[in-house]
């Protein structure tokens, strides 16, 4: 295949994780979308080590898991930390940037 | 054959990220990011990317995912109101998705570079293999994986400090 | 050392002995400060008598002298320096106020003791010696003007002596603002003449002038008129004179100094120094001569009605200072500066004596309470009789011969000038009147009870009141000190007394007509170029000059006689039968309403239509529109941090894609 279509593939993976946490209020469903919008950035990494021949690509996706996993426990952990404290777990509740 | 492998990967992955965006109960969500990543990870292989698929499998839907379960399970459903207090919102976020990923496209589609209406050179035999890509991350790429491993661990820290109960509230939530 | 060396040091003398005083503020005690401010003055003085004995001995022709100190500013077209004259005429001048000056300081060493402010008094009194000698030595307009606004300064400093006092601050600021307006004439009258001239020192205009100007052409006129403003206010002629009667809220020694023998003459001075010009602008001479006659037949009148002691001597001043204008103006330098420096002694004397006669009067100046006092102080009252008689032009006295030698001289050029000559001697009789209005109401009669307190040996002491408002007053800084001084009892001020009064008597033998002319002829060494100069009235008709003057004199001594002495109550009785005259005369010819009206009041209008409407409405309303306009806006601003993060991810991705879509843009 070429790799036109993995990277249209990874745009519109992207879009949707993008659409999903801008519309959904629940931190947990959140964090799922961020991580769609990383794994379509993977995905166009390695279309395009595929398409230089090349393998930095994937060692950079690689990097971008761990990252990823890295920030997904620390949200984790928080969310978690907000439910025993008894705060509502409602995006839209934490408006401490009110200015 | 190829392209076989890749519409179904695509759909199984689409149909995933949708699935996530669009079910109310949080823990459907994440059974649906779970089939979107093995969709994903059939796609990497297509890519020659046989490490990282295997990473993606292992430790991402296998390790991640179900820290997502976990949690899932612990905090339970969220009952996400109806009403929507930001003006525009609703309409805003897919038009603009749509909109990047139409800007997005065209770029992509429309780039005068040969190499991406092409399937790219012929790779060697190991090509992705972990033996190609482990050389890689120790001489090349050495401070990226000496960082990532610091990172890593200033995660896990980080995450025990946080999920911490402290003493009072274990005594509270026991008596309690 | 030549004659430049000793004047330098006639300046430097006061202004170290001013700064000493003032840096050591808080160390001097007791009488030190008027040690050294006497010490600085008598140096000062000593310098003159310098100046003067080594310009003797240059010849006549070539004993008009400068030097500068260094240059000012130089650029384009520009030069001015710090550069003195030293002439004839302004020797004449720093003698004349150095050796007053040092007179009053001895006298005012013993006679503020007591006043908390002691050493600032005399810091501000040395301060403006130096200024004065600076205006008088000055060498070029710019420097002039300096000195001007220094001497401005010093009498705000001085009237306004002791601050507390409301009247007094008030008298200070009036003072100065009047002598803002004279120096508005003088700065423009600098402006005029370098425009014409391209510079500013002395002898190149008055060299140059003659040639630039056609006579009485509109600027030299002009020039010369601007003069004029300046001289009159500072020499309190009419219009501009009505700061001087209450500038006599200042201390007694102050008054005698500047308001009686030195700033006030400045005025004259000036007119003299720029003769050349006035000679080419007859008609500015012709005005100043009708304001100095004005002004002293209106000062005479006032001076027969008003009831304090001293500013009865104020107007007393302000009439003999129009004499010393009609005689500038009219050519009679050497006149002119002879009576100058005859009233010098005599006015400051007089000031002496009666600040001697207040402080045994325990502050009160009102005349009418005064009687008596020949028995308790003979001292006050002989030099008190000593100053009258030379202001009234008594026979013999040095004013007799200084003051009918500029009648003399107007009588001489004819024509119109025979109105000065006849003004000249009408005041002169009421001169005489009112001197002796004060003298023998003061020196004769019943002892007042204070006098009689004092024939026992007691000094009266008083409660401490404002002698104009009667307002009770505390004796810290800022009021007067709680004891009074009379000159039996301080050396320092007997001292004084008694050489003034030495020369009141005899400094006619200057100036006898046909006799000596020792002034007359050191003079011509800055009046050379004067056609008006040599006109020099014959001894016949200076002899007949002074016979009419002394008649006069004691004619107006024996009016004095009869209705003080004679027939006390007469005053009385004319004043209940012209009401209407005497309370004229009372309000001083109104001239102070009259400004109020005509000047005071359209400007405070003026001045709170620039508040109301151009300040609060139409600056303030700018910058307030424009607060406001930039609070709204962000208020509006502020409407986009809703706190929600959804929406400022929203911004981010609605940002993203517009960045995206710019891009995709530029490169197709």
């Amino acid at each position: 295949m070429a790799v036109e279509w993995y990277l249209v593939l990874s745009a519109m993976l992207f879009a949707i994780g993008a659409t999903g946490v801008l519309l959904r209020r629940s931190p947990l469903v959140v964090l799922l979308c961020l991580e769609l919008m990383l794994n379509a950035g993977n995905l166009a990494l390695l279309a395009f080590a595929r398409s230089t021949g090349t393998q930095d690509g994937q060692v950079f996706a690689l990097v971008v898991m761990v990252v990823a996993a890295c920030e997904v426990v620390v949200g984790l952990g928080l969310i978690v930390a907000m439910f025993r404290r008894r705060v509502p777990l409602n995006v839209d509740e934490l408006r401490g940037l009110k200015g | 054959m190829e392209e076989v492998v890749f519409f179904a990967g695509a759909i199984g992955a689409l149909g995933g990220a949708i699935a996530v965006v669009a079910l109310k109960n949080p823990f459907y969500s994440v059974l649906a990011l779970v089939v979107h990543l093995v969709a994903l990870a059939g796609l990497f292989l297509t890519l020659h990317a046989e490490f990282i698929a295997a990473a993606q499998v292992v430790v991402y839907a296998g390790a991640v995912m179900v820290l997502y379960v976990f949690v899932a399970a612990y905090v339970g459903g969220v009952e996400e109101p109806e009403w929507e207090p930001i003006t525009g919102q609703r309409f805003l976020a897919p038009v603009l998705a749509v909109a990047l990923f139409v800007e997005l496209s065209i770029a992509i589609l429309g780039t005068g570079l040969k190499a991406i209406g092409e399937e790219g050179p012929t790779v060697p035999l190991g090509f992705g293999s972990p033996e190609a890509i482990g050389t890689l991350m120790l001489e090349r790429f050495l401070v990226a994986f000496e960082a990532a491993s610091i990172l890593l661990l200033i995660a896990a820290v980080g995450a025990v400090v946080l999920a911490a109960r402290k003493r009072e509230e274990e005594a509270a939530s026991v008596g309690g | 050392m030549s004659a430049t060396g000793f004047a330098w040091l006639v300046l430097i003398f006061p202004l170290a002995g001013s700064i000493l005083i003032g840096l050591g503020y808080r160390r001097w005690s007791g009488r030190t400060a008027g040690l050294i401010g006497t010490g600085a003055i008598a140096l000062s003085f000593a310098s003159s008598i310098g100046a003067f004995v080594v310009m003797l001995g240059e010849p006549e022709d070539a004993r008009q002298l400068t030097s500068t100190a260094w240059d000012y500013a130089t650029s384009v077209g520009l030069d001015i320096q710090l550069g003195i004259l030293v002439d004839p005429l302004s020797v004449v001048m720093c003698l004349v106020v150095s050796g007053v000056s040092m007179l009053i300081h001895l006298y005012a060493s013993a006679y503020m003791v007591s006043d908390q402010g002691y050493t600032r008094f005399f810091a501000y009194l040395n301060f403006f010696v130096f200024s004065m000698l600076l205006l008088v030595l000055a060498g070029n307009f710019v420097l002039l003007v300096v000195g001007w606004a220094f001497v401005g300064f010093a009498s705000y400093a001085l009237i306004s002596f002791w601050y507390r006092r409301n009247t007094a601050t008030t008298a200070g600021m009036k003072a100065f603002v009047i002598n803002v307006i004279g120096d508005i004439g003088l700065v423009l009258a600098a402006f005029l003449i370098f425009r014409e001239f391209g510079a500013f020192d002395y002898l190149t205009v008055f060299e140059e002038a003659p040639s630039h100007f056609d006579p009485d052409s509109g600027t030299i006129v002009a020039i010369c008129l601007l003069l004029l403003v300046g001289a009159f206010a500072k020499s309190a002629q009419l219009p501009l004179h009505t700061w001087l009667p209450d500038a006599m809220e200042g201390p007694t020694p102050v008054s005698a100094l500047i308001h009686a023998a030195t700033m006030v003459t400045a005025g004259v001075y000036l007119i003299a120094r720029m003769h050349p010009l006035f000679e080419l602008a007859p008609t500015a001479a012709d005005i100043a001569a009708f304001g100095g006659l004005a002004t002293l037949i209106v000062a005479a009148t006032i001076a027969l009605v008003v009831t304090d002691l001293k500013r009865i001597i104020a107007y007393s001043t302000m009439s003999q200072i129009g004499y010393m204008i009609v005689a500038v103006s009219i050519g009679a330098y050497t006149a002119g500066i002879f009576h100058l420096m005859t009233h010098a002694f005599f006015k400051a004397l007089l000031f002496m004596a009666a600040g001697s006669i207040i402080a045994a009067m325990a502050g009160n100046q009102n005349i009418d309470r005064m009687a008596g006092f020949r028995k308790a102080m003979p001292f006050t009252s002989f030099t008190l009789i000593v100053g009258a008689l030379a202001l009234a032009g008594f026979p013999l006295m040095s004013g007799f011969f200084s003051k009918d030698e500029i009648m003399v001289f107007a009588a001489e050029r004819g024509g119109m000038y025979w109105i000065f000559a006849i003004g000249g001697y009408a005041a002169a009789f009421l001169t005489a009147f009112y001197a002796f209005r004060i003298g023998f109401r003061v020196v004769l009669g019943d002892p007042c009870p204070e006098a009689k307190e004092l024939e026992e040996g007691h000094l009266h002491h008083g409660e401490h009141a404002n002698p104009v408002t009667g307002e009770m007053e505390d004796t810290e800084v800022g009021f007067p000190g709680s004891e009074h001084h009379i000159a039996e009892r301080a050396p320092g001020m007997k001292i004084a007394m008694a050489v003034l009064a030495f020369l009141s008597i005899v400094a006619g033998v200057f100036q006898l007509p046909g006799i000596t002319d020792s002034i007359e002829e050191f003079l011509a060494g800055s009046f050379e170029d004067s056609a008006l100069f040599h006109i020099v009235p014959s001894d016949e008709s200076a002899y007949l000059g002074l016979l009419v003057g002394g008649f006069l004199s004691i004619a107006g001594i024996g009016l004095a006689y009869l209705a003080y002495v004679r027939r006390p109550g007469l005053t009385g009785r004319l004043r209940s039968r012209m009401e209407g005259v005497h309370g004229f005369l009372q309000h001083k010819w109104y001239f102070d309403e009259i400004i109020d009206f005509l000047v005071y009041r359209p400007v405070i209008r003026i001045g709170q239509f620039f508040n109301n409407v151009i300040e609060r409405v139409l600056v303030d309303g700018i910058v307030s529109a424009t607060v406001g306009a930039v609070r709204e806006v962000g208020l509006l601003v502020r409407g986009a941090q809703s706190g929600f993060v959804r929406a400022y991810a929203l911004l981010v991705l609605g940002g993203f894609a517009a960045l995206a879509l710019y891009f995709l843009v530029v490169s197709s």
